[in-house]
Order: C-alpha cells, then sequence, then structure tokens
C-alpha cells in the first residue's frame, strides 16, 4: 500500500464532512466552544488538538500490540498527558497571551473526546501511518468547525477579525451595533446547532429518526 | 461557614459546569436520554469529584507547587514541579475511578449495578480534570474550600444533565425538523437553557 493511497486519502478528508468529529461523532465539545469567541484563540486550540490527535494516534498505533487491554486506558491517558505538556510549554513560549486566553482548556486536551475516540476506535486496531492520517484528518475538521464558529462571533460579536478591524467606521456612525449576545456563551451552542442543520439539510443520510 | 455555602451556591448556578464553561459536554449529550440513566451518571460524577479534587489538591500543596517539597528537607525547597500536573491529576482520576469501582463493587453491589457502566466512563469525563484544574487556577486556601467547590461542581453538572434529559423525553412528542432531529435541537435546547443560566450572573457572592 503507498503512503498516499486513495483510501488514505479517503481516510483524511471524511472528517470533514460525512465523519466530522464535532457535528457528526459528537466528540470534542467541550473545548470546541469555549474557544470560540475570537478567531486566534480558536485556530491555536485547532492545531494544538490536530497535533495532540495525529501524533498520540501514531504513538499508540505503534503500541497497540503491547498494551495490556485491562490497563489500555491509563496507557492513552498518560500518553495523551505527556504530548499535552509538551503543546502547553510550546504555547507558553511562543504565543504567551494566547495560553493564557486558553487557561484550562490546553489541559482539557487530555480529556477530549476526540484524542480517546479515536484511539479506541482506530489507532488501537489499524497500522500506524493510517493512524496518523486518521489523527490529522480528525484533527483538522474539528478545527474547521472551530474556525466557522469563530469567525461568526468574532466578526458580528466584536467587528474584528483576529483582532484587526473588519466592519468600517460609517457603519457604526449610520447605526450598525456589535452584537453582545455573540460573545455569551450560550451563542455557541446555538451555532453549533445552525451548522449541524445545514450540514443535514445538505446530507440526507445524516438525518436522525 | 458562609463562604463554604457561597463557593457551593456560585460554583452550581453562577459558574456553572456546563452553562458557563461548556465542561463535560460529550457526556452530557450522550447520555441525556432518559431522566433515570442521566441522574446516575449525575450522582456518579457528584462522588467522584468529592474525592478526586481535594486529592488533587493535597498533591498540589504538598507535592507539585513551587517550594512545596519543603516538608522533604531544605534542599527541596526551590523544586517547581507544577509542570507534571496534568499528568499527576489525570493519573490520580484514573486511578481513584478504578478504585472506587473496585470498593463500590464489592460492598455495594445494588449500587453498583446503578452506576456501574457510568464509572469507566468518568475517567475521561472532562468535568472531573476540568475541576481539578479550576481548583489550581482559582487558589482555595484550605480543604473545606475545596470540598463544596467540588460539591458545587459536581451538582451543577448534574443538575444541568437531568434538567436536559427530561426537556428531551418531553420532546420525543413534538415535530422537530427532520435535520434538527437529535443532536441539532438538543444543541439549541442547551444554548437556550444557557441563556436562562444567565440570568444567575448577576447575583454577588
Amino acid at each position: 500500500m503507498s503512503m498516499f493511497s486513495s483510501k488514505n486519502f479517503k481516510l483524511f478528508t471524511s472528517p470533514f464532512n460525512l465523519q466530522n468529529p464535532i457535528t457528526v461523532q459528537v466528540l470534542g465539545i467541550c473545548s470546541a466552544l469555549a474557544v470560540t469567541v475570537k478567531l486566534k484563540p480558536a485556530l491555536v486550540m485547532g492545531i494544538s488538538v490536530t497535533v495532540v490527535t495525529a501524533f498520540s494516534n501514531l504513538i499508540i498505533s505503534y503500541m497497540r500490540e503491547y498494551i495490556p487491554p485491562r490497563i489500555r486506558i491509563i496507557v492513552q491517558l498518560v500518553i495523551v498527558a505527556a504530548l499535552v505538556i509538551l503543546v502547553d510549554q510550546i504555547l507558553r513560549a511562543f504565543v504567551y497571551d494566547v495560553s493564557k486566553q486558553l487557561s484550562v482548556y490546553v489541559g482539557l486536551i487530555i480529556t477530549n473526546c476526540i484524542i480517546m475516540g479515536r484511539l479506541e476506535a482506530y489507532a488501537m486496531a489499524n497500522k500506524p501511518w493510517p493512524s496518523f492520517i486518521d489523527g490529522l484528518g480528525n484533527g483538522f475538521g474539528y478545527a474547521m468547525i472551530l474556525a466557522i464558529i469563530a469567525t461568526v462571533r468574532e466578526l458580528l460579536g466584536s467587528g474584528t477579525l483576529l483582532g484587526h478591524k473588519v466592519i468600517p467606521e460609517s457603519f457604526y456612525a449610520g447605526g450598525y451595533m456589535n452584537n453582545g449576545m455573540m460573545i455569551m456563551p450560550p451563542m455557541a451552542l446555538i451555532l453549533v446547532g445552525l451548522i449541524i442543520w445545514f450540514q443535514r439539510s445538505r446530507n440526507k443520510e445524516l438525518i436522525e429518526k | 461557614m458562609q463562604e463554604y455555602f457561597n463557593i457551593a451556591i456560585k460554583s452550581i448556578f453562577i459558574e456553572n459546569m456546563i452553562f458557563a464553561f461548556f465542561i463535560g459536554m460529550c457526556s452530557y449529550l450522550a447520555v441525556s436520554k432518559t431522566v433515570k440513566t442521566s441522574m446516575g451518571l449525575g450522582i456518579a460524577v457528584i462522588f467522584v469529584q468529592l474525592v478526586t479534587v481535594p486529592m488533587n489538591y493535597l498533591l498540589l500543596e504538598y507535592v507539585l507547587k513551587p517550594g512545596a517539597l519543603k516538608w522533604m528537607g531544605g534542599q527541596f525547597a526551590d523544586v517547581d514541579l507544577s509542570f507534571l500536573s496534568f499528568m499527576i491529576y489525570i493519573a490520580t482520576i484514573a486511578a481513584i475511578v478504578q478504585l472506587v469501582e473496585m470498593v463500590v463493587e464489592k460492598f455495594s453491589p445494588a449500587l453498583y449495578n446503578s452506576l456501574g457502566i457510568f464509572l469507566p466512563l468518568i475517567a475521561v469525563n472532562c468535568a472531573i480534570l476540568a475541576g481539578s484544574l479550576f481548583m489550581e487556577q482559582r487558589d482555595y486556601k484550605n480543604l473545606g474550600e475545596v470540598f463544596s467547590f467540588a460539591f458545587g461542581s459536581g451538582f451543577g453538572w448534574a443538575l444541568a444533565i437531568v434538567s436536559l434529559a427530561a426537556i428531551r423525553e418531553k420532546m420525543k412528542y413534538s415535530n422537530v425538523p427532520a435535520p434538527l432531529r437529535g443532536l441539532g435541537i438538543t444543541f439549541i435546547i442547551t444554548g437556550l437553557m444557557g441563556i436562562a443560566f444567565m440570568s444567575f450572573m448577576g447575583i454577588k457572592i
């Protein structure tokens, strides 16, 4: 099997739509919503989760034949925790302000269900390279939803994107106002609900009975 | 006495794990189909929270903090192990959940049968780890405050999941647009419940 076969490509792209970790598999919602007030922390979070998912999948997949099944959850948690400590230290060193904004949510990557879910569902039963691709794909699928929600919330809630003013002053002079509701936590939930609504009306096979 | 009560009320209503921080959403969405099972999970979360958060507090105070190892002798006074906190917390949680499972199985088979399947799931519930991380971040002063925070955050989570389950049971009889059915409408309801909980933010304690 070549490294970039069509099967691997499908593995990489399916999490973007039909197997999306957030809207279809319902994994990793916890952190997805809390970090999406602004675009920059959302992107940093998306990249961090992608890195941790991909590498924990890779490592666990190499170890899968040597882990006794009874203690596998503890083994998985320790490996994920080690990777998250690395990510946390790197974030503190290079983007300190974002790391402050993300606060406990960096630590919560450990218990992010996407990682445990992919480890259990994929890496424990597959070869290292496909597991790595699967981790990358799921991480990007997650990052994509985060970026969409954060773009909407930052644009409508503060009128900026990545900290730059996007909505011109003349709009405000004409009576336009930022929607303060978008910054509040509940709007993130409602936006995810709307994304799910949109996605499922385009893909009828995802509709629940 | 009063400050313990304040911390508990604050962590149940104002800083609710679900509605203010979105923590523990995965199992919140997956297990909230019936009131009975969500009650079981809620009680299990309160219980595990009450054991793990104080335990991690003690570990933080006497092992992890900068200077915490002073009790071992002067040469350890400036050791700082706080970068290890994630790993220590999650190991404690996984170990304690395993232990609690075995103890409950041995001494109270009835409780074990009602909680049984949920206990292993709790090790990877974000709400538990977040309890320990918030405990570290908010700098509680003594064990009493930590206990009342642990109880409050667990109880707030349980309250949220039981009330969502009650709404979802009723919703079976309503006509939801097909693409929204199941997950979509659950998100929107949680959002609306969150807006209702925002009214507690005005309370000053």
